[in-house]
């Protein structure tokens, strides 16, 4: 039992440790240096405190910023995750057919984050586009201007419509690691279509779902360019989500030291969830190894 | 280091937080850890449990500074207790 570990392999990461030392781990620090000061020039600040905490925790435009956040980010998981995961099934696994639907799966991935935006906001002008256009001639007033349905509901198909590619795309190739001899046994015992699913590709699909569910809570916590370009965060500030609110305050008003712990507390948040994500999602591997399924 | 604006408390706070992470690295080497179920409802390792104990006490921080009057001192005992507590019997 007495298995020695040569642990000599970690110096390897040294080269990265110095490189997000530099792009993360310094920067960090100052964001916290900056949270309880009040920094006026690089000769002029003065120690604040908690007193920064205690005013953005308290913010109610900021509160109701972080619950839209929330809102949106678990709507558009749960939409992309069963949707991507459905994407992947039906997806052609063999010949010509494969390749053309992974390309036309992967095109919206390719397309940057304010290009979307533009896209869909000349693709939802009542004049010149298609939708704005195609919808008002079916009789119904959209306008995203103007309704906070309309503005919601275009955000969340942008969001569907940018990022559903990349779960399909991962839970594509989580499928295309079963080994066939699974299927064999599914069809000897004349599995149905649902426990195939729901007994061999689904536990496969864990890992990948993991990372899948992890990056896409990131990505939409973050949300930023997106529905900067499309609604601008309105009507009124129905739109404005966590980042923009931020921005805002921190280039738009250059108030440092607010913005330093309201990022605080927002990276918290963010360690949080998806710490809880990967645990509760790890775990649920492991004990179902230790069970032997 | 100027641009970085460093204050006493921060300095203390990340010489803390580096001394915690040098002396794990320590105790790893001297002792390795061995996963175990505590009161928390997974096994964890003890870098995992000082992990839940330092993002805890963030929040047990935002808690007491944001929503009640009481000092941040009390925060940070509640937070060393809650650490120790975590670290022996989590």
């Amino acid at each position: 039992m007495n298995k020695v570990y040569d642990n000599k392999a970690w110096w390897l990461i040294l080269p990265m440790l110095v490189l997000v030392a530099f792009s993360a781990i310094i920067p960090l620090m100052t964001v916290v240096n900056y949270s309880v000061q009040d920094v006026f020039d690089a000769n002029t600040r003065f120690f604040t405190g908690t007193e920064w905490f205690a005013q953005m925790l308290n913010d109610p435009t900021l509160q109701a910023a972080l619950l839209r956040q929330f809102a949106f980010s678990m709507t558009v998981l749960a939409i992309e995750v069963p949707l991507g995961i459905g994407i992947a099934l039906i997806m052609p696994k063999k010949g010509w057919q494969a390749s053309v639907v992974l390309i036309l799966v992967t095109l919206p991935l390719l397309i940057p984050w304010n290009v979307v935006g533009s896209i869909w906001q000349i693709f939802t002008r009542g004049d010149i586009g298609l939708m704005g256009w195609g919808l008002r001639e079916l009789g119904y007033g959209y306008n995203i201007t103007r309704s906070t349905v309309d503005a919601w509901g275009t955000i969340i198909l942008m969001d569907v419509w940018h990022w559903t590619p990349l779960i399909a795309l991962l839970c594509y190739s989580g499928l295309r690691s079963i080994p066939e001899a699974y299927y064999q046994a599914a069809r000897i015992d004349r599995a149905s279509k649902w426990s195939v699913f729901r007994y061999i590709q689904l536990p496969k699909l864990t890992n990948v779902l993991v990372i899948g569910v992890l990056l896409r809570f990131m990505h939409s916590f973050m949300i930023y360019a997106e529905p900067f370009v499309l609604t601008g965060g309105g009507p009124g500030s129905s739109t404005t989500f966590l980042s923009q609110s931020l921005t805002t305050m921190a280039i738009g008003q250059q108030d440092l030291g607010p913005s330093a712990a309201f990022s605080l507390i927002y990276f918290l948040i963010i360690l949080l969830v998806s710490w809880v994500f990967y645990t509760a999602i790890m775990n649920m591997q492991k004990e179902k190894q230790e069970e032997g399924i | 280091m100027e641009w970085m604006v460093w204050t006493v408390p921060t300095t203390i706070f990340f010489s803390t937080i580096a001394a915690m992470l040098a002396g794990m690295t320590m105790w790893e080497v001297v002792s390795p850890t061995v996963e175990r179920k505590g009161f928390l409802p997974i096994s964890t390792t003890r870098g995992d449990r000082l992990f839940i104990g330092l993002l805890s006490a963030g929040y047990i921080h935002l808690l007491v500074v944001g929503f009640t009057p009481l000092s941040i001192w009390l925060a940070l005992g509640a937070s060393v207790l809650w650490l120790l507590i975590l670290m022996r019997w989590g």
